[in-house]
């Protein structure tokens, strides 16, 4: 049974169902949610089917499906390796959840609404099922339309500044890409993932193809300094959008580093990570420092994202396999975390209608289930133990520390930082007194936003105290990538706090990656 | 057989256009003036339909007619079915429009539109057939004097008569330029006819400067024809003037049919001039490209943007046609059908809205909240916006794929980089239109005019122009394979 094409294909037939609806406007508007919210559960399940039926112990792509409907120009080739396994699970995860933050906050226009919503799941899930360079590019782009119409729809004051700024960035960045996946494709041969994957391209052009991939990757991931859309569009964004902005589009650009930037340029990847650390460096620290004097919540939220972020880069381009499994529980991690963030700003804002952090106050006292809500994801995006942003920076940082100490260095005072400001977000939302009146008057959380959270609460606690259930699918995949960039040579710049005269070759510590958990 | 009667039958649907539009002036002229136009416009329709079918069974391969003057071949095939769709399109379009009183009541129910554009598709498929440069002219004057009478169709209006009278005036010098043009290369090649120029160039071991003198001056006049810049000058102004469903019909089949001519006649110069006509097809494509992106930014009317999208996208077409192969050209062909798909169906969503004055829809500040009020024509038209800016999987992304992925196998990267930057820029002001839909809140409400013809040609080209229409890639890739197989005899 062709699972994956299922999986892209349902939700875009739910949403014609959905934006075709017969009725008036309320009648549409509810169909449209249970349809919506369906759909998404029905997804969830099939994601469920997918990891139960997935084989942990193979890198290769599974689930595979080939049909060269579209040549010569692509195939409608699907097939998921753990890495895309997982990132597809996150997708689905939050999906239904974002149906259900938009229950009730969203009134206008609610069959378009969840139109968009669906079919930006449909090209998600494509986008990590794509076998194919060209099918990949074709969802990764696809995605710009739905968000581009539900930040500048649904969007706050300045959502038509948000959306553009959004839409061409990111355009901006890809199509540089698509210009180095056209030369590469006619170097190859074949437009398919695999076979680029084991192509071994000239030293000089992989320079280029790096440097036109992270164009696009670093605009999507995003990297300091070509973040700045992402707290606009955040800010603008309706609080579902925040949650699959933050939770599975900003993957896309770490997604797409390990997918294409490390194995297909190996060599490039080895030289370039001078200019990854470094940006990753400044992203850290900087962005962590926006954050401390942001007034917006979501703001703060958003340049939160913009640092840890720099993780996943950081962890990615420490080229060993602790780096890279800790980028990708960052990855998953962040996606639960910053997600659920967003949708607590989402239960105040519903209340008060605004995001300055200085008209809340108190909230432990008048809500307390939300404070104690707040306090675990607080807690969980410092990176307290036994959440899963512990997993993720501690195994970021062991693997970074055989590359470079230095990057090391920089990259944990960023974990300082970040309980700095995330600790003070919360001392200035929950401790003290109410701002006003209608601050103190708001009600606790209902049982829906309960349902909504306690998911979100339960994979984080699960991904903290035990992710070998999420790590274990995605090593052979990651062990593939690692193979591919074995004995390439580093740059040899000074990225060692030691300063050893002979810097060694790469080699893949795999031994060690197995000793800490 | 005599030859002459071997030599029509091979031009069959020239032949048919002729007497169509011959008898099309007839029927007009004797059917009550209440019916005429209706009448005259089915006729005319029939008739492009029949001269489409006869292309269907048309023999395979090459046939040479009329002493080496006109080809027939999978290339010009392709390019009559194109253009006769096009054109048949625009006369239905424009019905509606034709039946109201109209802006003046001087346009309302003349027969003449139909016939008008029987004669200019008529000389489109001179144009594509053309072996020789005297049929090229021919067919290019042909095709080109029944657009001025168009452009000034609505003769009481200002704006109209200006539009044709600007039209005429620049279309005649570009015509003398192209002429002077093949007069050079008559003199330094010794012939006219575009096969044997082709042999003769292809043994010359020094490159003429004369010859190159006479490929800059027809390339001058056919650029003038397909509005690339900087021969652009006239495009905004006429668009704007003409009416709307003649402004549809000036930026899809003649486009097409240029677009053909130009293929043809450069790749008649091989070799050593090669390198030269592509420097100059690079420098237009650039140009257009860019300007067509830049200047639309700042357009307010709808009718000038289109323009400047059409300049903007003749340029990415002629992308194709600088590596001078065979897959160049291909995605050429394949660009121009998606390109005319997309721009008649922007036409007809604009066509078919109406202001609640009864006047057809001009600044694009009218369109606002379009998405509340005619929530079917904003999704079509959106698709259009979004397919226009290539964005994927609309099907508007796939032929500015096949052109890059044409210039890129020859080396061409900077021209690809360049031509992406430049759609960035051109999905801004595509992004203003969409914005301008969604996001605003409705000022004017619009009426649809409620055509079920032109409601069902949108529907067809939104349906094409969705990714339902990617289901079209791989006929269509071989279909532009094969006519452009045709131009490169082995």
């Amino acid at each position: 049974m062709p699972v994956l094409s299922l999986m892209i294909l349902l939700p875009v037939v739910a949403a014609l169902v959905v934006a075709t609806l017969p009725g008036g406007e309320q009648e549409r508007a509810g169909r449209a949610r249970v349809v919506a919210l369906a759909t998404t559960l029905v997804e969830f399940a099939a994601g469920i089917w997918l990891w139960l039926n997935f084989d942990s112990a193979s890198a290769a792509f599974q689930f595979a499906e080939q049909l060269d409907l579209f040549a010569p120009y692509f195939g409608w080739s699907l097939g998921i390796d753990g890495i895309a396994l997982m990132l597809i699970m996150l997708s689905v995860f939050l999906m239904p959840l974002c149906v259900l933050a938009s229950w009730e906050a969203v009134r206008k226009r609610v069959p378009e609404y969840m139109a968009a919503f669906l079919l930006m799941e449909s090209l998600m899930i494509g986008t990590f099922a794509a076998r194919d360079i060209f099918l990949f590019y074709l969802f990764f782009e696809g995605g710009l339309i739905p968000m581009f119409l539900i930040i500048g729809i649904w969007g706050g004051a300045r959502r038509i500044y948000a959306s553009y700024k959004f839409f061409l960035y990111t355009l901006l960045g890809s199509v540089l890409m698509l210009v180095a996946m056209l030369w590469m494709v006619g170097v190859a041969g074949s437009s398919d993932i695999g076979v680029l994957s084991r192509q071994d391209f000239p030293a000089e052009a992989q320079f280029w193809l790096f440097l036109a991939f992270f164009a696009s990757f670093a605009v999507k991931m995003p990297m300091w300094p070509v973040h700045t859309w992402l707290p606009d569009a955040h800010v603008e964004a309706p609080t579902a959008g925040s949650v699959i902005l933050a939770g599975v589009l900003l993957k896309l650009g770490g997604y797409g580093f390990v997918r294409f930037s490390l194995p297909m340029f190996p060599d490039a990847s080895a030289q370039l990570i001078w200019l990854v650390f470094a940006l990753s460096m400044v992203a850290v620290v900087y962005t962590s420092l926006v954050a401390l004097v942001q007034h917006d919540m979501k703001k703060l939220i958003a340049y939160s994202s913009v640092a840890h972020m720099a993780f996943v880069t950081g962890g990615l381009f420490a080229l060993n396999t602790q780096g890279i499994e800790g980028a990708m529980v960052m990855m998953l991690s962040h996606g639960l975390v910053s997600g659920a963030l967003f949708l607590c700003v989402g239960v105040i804002y519903d209340r008060l209608h605004t995001r300055e952090i200085g008209r809340y106050g108190g909230l432990a006292d008048t809500m307390p289930k939300y404070a104690l809500v707040l306090l675990f994801f607080t807690m969980a995006s410092v990176g307290l133990p036994a959440t899963s942003g512990f997993v993720a920076e501690f195994l970021v940082l062991l693997g970074l520390y055989q590359t470079s100490t230095w990057a090391t260095f920089v990259l944990t005072t960023g974990i300082i930082l970040g309980a700095g400001y995330m600790l003070w977000l919360y001392a200035r939302v929950a401790y003290g007194k109410a701002a006003g009146a209608d601050t103190g008057a708001m009600p606790d959380l209902s049982a829906r936003e309960i349902a909504i959270l306690a998911p979100i609460i339960l994979a984080t606690l699960w991904m903290g105290i035990y992710p070998k259930s999420f790590q274990q699918p995605m090593k052979p995949a990651i062990a593939a990538v690692v193979a591919r960039l074995d004995g390439r040579e580093l740059a040899t710049v000074p990225t060692d706090m030691t300063l050893s005269p002979a810097l060694p070759a790469l080699a893949a510590p795999a031994n060690a990656a197995e000793s800490h958990h | 057989m005599h030859p002459i009667f071997a030599s029509i039958a091979i031009a069959g649907p020239e032949t048919i256009l002729t007497l169509g539009s011959l008898a099309a002036l007839m029927l007009g002229s004797f059917t009550p003036r209440h019916r005429a136009l209706a009448v005259t416009s089915l006729f005319a329709v029939a008739i492009m339909a029949v001269a489409g079918f006869s292309l269907l069974d048309a023999p395979a391969g090459r046939s040479i007619a009329f002493d080496g003057l006109y080809v027939a071949d999978d290339f010009s095939a392709f390019l009559k079915l194109l253009i006769l769709a096009a054109a048949a399109a625009s006369v239905l379009l424009a019905l509606p429009w034709l039946q109201e009183s109209g802006p003046d009541g001087v346009a309302a129910g003349r027969f003449e539109y139909p016939v008008l554009l029987l004669l200019a598709a008529l000389g489109m498929a001179m144009m594509v057939s053309a072996n020789d440069l005297l049929t090229l002219y021919v067919g290019l004057e042909l095709a080109a004097l029944p657009s001025y009478v168009l452009a000034a169709f609505s003769r009481r209006d200002d704006r109209s008569a200006e539009a044709g009278l600007k039209y005429f005036v620049l279309g005649a010098l570009a015509s003398g330029i192209l002429l002077y043009g093949v007069t050079l290369i008559y003199g330094f090649a010794g012939s006219t006819q575009l096969d044997v120029i082709a042999g003769l160039v292809s043994v010359q071991s020094e490159r003429s400067l004369g010859l190159l003198f006479g490929i800059v001056f027809i390339l001058a006049g056919l650029a003038f024809k397909v509005s690339a810049v900087p021969f652009h000058m006239w495009t905004p102004d006429v668009y704007e003037g003409a009416p709307t469903p003649v402004a549809a019909f000036f930026s899809a089949a003649p486009k097409a049919a240029a677009l053909g001519l130009m293929a043809r006649v450069l790749l008649a110069f091989p070799g050593a001039v090669a390198a030269d006509w592509q420097q100059i097809i690079l420098f237009i494509a650039i140009a257009s490209m860019v300007l067509g992106a830049v200047a639309a930014v700042a357009q307010s009317n709808l009718k000038r943007l289109l323009a400047y999208s059409s300049i903007a996208n003749i340029g990415f077409a002629l992308v194709g046609l600088a590596p001078g192969t065979a897959a160049g050209i291909s995605a050429l062909l394949f660009y121009i059908t998606v390109y005319v798909a997309m721009t008649l169906g922007s036409f007809l969503v604009v066509l078919q809205l109406r202001r609640p004055d009864g006047a057809t829809v001009e600044a694009m500040a009218d369109l606002a909240g379009l998405s509340k009020t005619q929530p079917r024509l904003a999704a079509a038209l959106a698709i259009f916006m979004f397919s226009l800016a290539g964005i994927p999987p609309l099907l508007g992304f796939w032929p500015k794929f096949a052109v890059f992925q044409a210039a890129i196998a020859s080396g061409l990267i900077g021209l690809a980089i360049i031509g992406f930057i430049a759609s960035v820029v051109a999905a801004f002001y595509y992004l203003r239109l969409i914005k301008i839909m969604y996001f605003d809140e409705p000022a004017v409400p619009l009426a649809s005019e409620g055509s079920p013809v032109n409601g069902a040609m949108i529907a067809a080209c939104a349906l094409f122009c969705s990714p339902i229409g990617m289901l079209a890639l791989s006929p269509l890739a071989v279909a532009t394979a094969k006519a452009a197989a045709s131009l490169f005899p082995a």
